[in-house]
């Protein structure tokens, strides 16, 4: 870090002891795996930085932004339109929940059988080590699991800033009403929240950035598609986990730097590994930052992760708004409509994953691919058992969760799948 | 030229040295605290030409000079065709691992099958219950039991289940009926395992725990199907490896 943000993280009310030994080993374990790696773009750096600073300059950035009246809106799933919180000028961010932090106080409030994501998200507020949510003035939940739904009642008596969206659970007509309405009052608490009115001006600007910014991880995603690939899956990775905290407009532009270069590496038959590396594409549950664990073991047992059929990854970006609307309401619509084409394993039924997965694993040119679930996500690991029935290819399941003790078996798990690929 | 094929168990090294495809020596010992010196020790038995590893500690190896690791997956698949030449499906308990695998002609693996993170029905789960009931883990598959009694065990978590033994000790329970219900949980997990793969006519039973004679026959009497065992079940790992070797 560039400097001493002590006495901000102290006016957060952080436990300035755990949250310096939680940066001691975020740093560490980002040496290790990251700054470790040969051949990494150029266009990296940038990311290396924003990561460096991630409880630093963007915090302080945030608090800029409070400074100037835009309210800070955090968020757990790509459910969440995030056009609408731009078109208040508001500021989106994903919170923390992707490190083994603070489980212990979690479990006071979860059992312990709780997926690692609900644990960490609750253990990282109750341990006071995320500054982004006590950054925020709103968090915005969304009913995708019984898990989530629960832990948010329970978070909400812990920080009174939760608003909580339904998601459906099927698509049918009287679904996509109910989720219009979700929409609509989500614009109205948002308006009410930060006492902006969304015009039709603001909400085509605000559709804009982000169509932008997903068409710049799509882009990402294509090159990933060539041999020799241009990127490791463990950076690509990275950019698509700093897709929730960074700025929209700057994170757009230095991503599109970051192919430009890369499409210069493709054109010179460059590539970050050797030609006729194992390719993987990763399906499932989301990774959230720093969750590195499947992508490391994967990419130093020889091959490359190409992809990822997650919510930090194709589930982001795979579809864009329709940008042609005039007025409020029928951008409204739109927007409501493409978070509804959105396969989460929440859905029933949800065939379309399935061919997205195929797909995905064509256009990206992939081996195999290994279906992750985290641990007690039950959407997920029920859907991965179907779906290694219904593919021809190549498929293996793995359960796991952020802590590193079936690290051993794991590896021998991978190694193994990728030895009947070879 | 000589070949050696080196498995490093999580609870046992084994080791098999071939030449032209013949067992020149074998040799197994416990992996201890120190397992590369055992290794070390192991690979100056004999001059040696190519050295494969494999096991839980291939990578210890792996790190140390140009030995090559494949994993017990592939190591078990080559062996367990060598020994048992129609052999389509293996099962391996080892020491934290169980294993199930699909192979085909070649003995290429098709589908396998591993248990995830913890010792739940795996070879060090029975030494801990064997322990717990007084009995060696030899005795333990031997042990003349009333197949019909109906006594279970629910919990297949090894502290757990050990909780759960002793509660039965403590109710008078036989130990003999013990030991029953405790294999018959593990060979409900192996068979739950094996569903998930192909059931094929011909099941190779290896790694450590093939030797026990009480899991075999509950294994089979779920399947309803034979399972083919070796004397050098145990071994398949570091055979496999062996071959690899050779033909590498």
């Amino acid at each position: 870090m560039t400097k001493d943000y002590t006495q901000l993280w102290e006016s957060l009310g952080l436990n300035l002891g755990k949250h310096e030994g939680l940066l001691t080993v975020l740093s560490d374990a980002y040496k290790n795996i990251y700054l470790s790696q040969k051949n990494r773009p150029e266009g990296m750096k940038y990311f290396d930085f924003v990561i460096s600073e991630v409880h630093g300059l963007r915090i302080e950035e945030l608090y800029e932004a409070k400074k100037n009246k835009r309210k800070v809106i955090g968020t757990f799933c790509v459910y969440v339109p995030e056009e609408l919180i731009l078109a208040v000028d508001g500021v989106f961010v994903g919170l923390c929940a992707g490190a083994e932090v603070g489980f212990e106080e979690a479990e006071e409030y979860v059992p312990r059988n709780t997926c690692a994501l609900i644990k960490a998200f609750m253990g990282f507020k109750l341990a006071g080590l995320c500054p982004y949510a006590e950054m925020t003035d709103l968090i915005v939940g969304e009913t995708t699991c019984d898990g989530k739904k629960k832990a948010y009642e329970i978070f909400n008596d812990i920080t009174k800033k939760m608003y909580v969206m339904e998601i459906p659970n099927m698509k049918n007509e009287s679904d996509r009403i109910l989720w219009l309405n979700e929409v609509e009052k989500f614009k109205i608490k948002l308006e009410n929240l930060t006492v902006k009115k969304i015009t039709l001006d603001n909400l085509k600007k605000a559709v804009n950035i982000v169509n932008e910014k997903r068409k710049a991880l799509k882009r990402l995603s294509k090159l990933r598609a060539y041999d020799p690939v241009p990127i490791s899956g463990l950076d690509a990775l990275l950019v698509n986990q700093i897709s929730f905290y960074d700025d929209p407009i700057r994170f757009t532009q230095k991503v599109n730097e970051l192919c430009d270069e890369l499409e210069e590496r493709v054109k010179r038959g460059e590539g970050v590994f050797p030609k006729g590396k194992t390719r993987i594409l990763i399906a499932g549950s989301p990774f959230a930052i720093p969750n590195w664990k499947l992508h490391a073991i994967i990419e130093n047992s020889g091959a490359v992760v190409v992809g990822e059929e997650s919510c930090v990854g194709s589930r982001n970006y795979r579809e864009l708004t329709d940008e042609k609307f005039s007025t409020v309401e029928e951008g409204i619509q739109k927007i409501a409509s493409r978070y509804l084409t959105i396969d989460c394993a929440c859905f029933t039924p949800n065939s379309e994953r399935i061919d997205n997965i195929k797909n995905l694993k064509k256009a990206l040119n992939a081996d195999g691919v290994i279906h992750y679930s985290l641990q007690f996500c039950t959407p997920y690991m029920m859907e991965s058992f179907k779906i290694d029935k219904l593919v021809d290819f190549p498929f293996m399941r793995i359960e796991t969760d952020y802590s590193m003790e079936d690290f051993g078996q794991l590896k021998t798990r991978i190694e193994a799948f990728l030895e009947t690929l070879q | 030229m000589i070949s050696l094929g080196i498995d490093i168990g999580s609870r046992f090294i084994k080791a098999i040295w071939i030449e032209n495809g013949e067992i020149v020596k074998l040799k197994k010992t416990e992996t201890s605290y120190e397992p590369l010196k055992k290794c070390e020790e192991i690979i100056n038995e004999l001059k040696t030409e190519k050295i494969v590893a494999t096991g839980y500690g291939r990578h210890l190896l792996g790190f140390n000079g140009d030995i090559t690791t494949i994993t017990e997956i592939k190591a078990f698949a080559i062996g367990c065709k060598a020994l048992i030449q129609d052999c389509r499906t293996i099962i391996d308990i080892g020491g934290q691992d169980t294993k199930v695998i699909n192979i085909d002609e070649e003995g290429n693996v098709k589908k396998f099958e591993m248990n995830d993170k913890c010792a739940a029905g795996t070879g060090r789960f029975l030494e801990i219950m064997a322990q717990a009931l007084g009995f060696s883990l030899e005795e333990f598959g031997e042990i003349k039991v009333n197949l019909n009694d109906s006594i279970n065990i629910s919990s297949m978590c090894t502290v757990f289940a050990e909780s759960e033994v002793i509660s039965m000790i403590a109710k008078g329970i036989p130990r003999e009926n013990i030991v029953l219900a405790i294999h018959k949980a593990i060979a409900k997990r192996i068979v739950s395992m094996l569903r998930k793969i192909n059931i094929t006519e011909s099941i190779a039973f290896a790694g450590g725990c093939a030797s026990n004679f009480l899991l075999k026959t509950l294994i089979e009497s779920e399947i309803s199907k034979k399972l083919v065992t070796h004397q050098l079940s145990a071994l398949a790992g570091a055979l496999g490896a062996a071959i690899y070797a050779e033909k590498n």
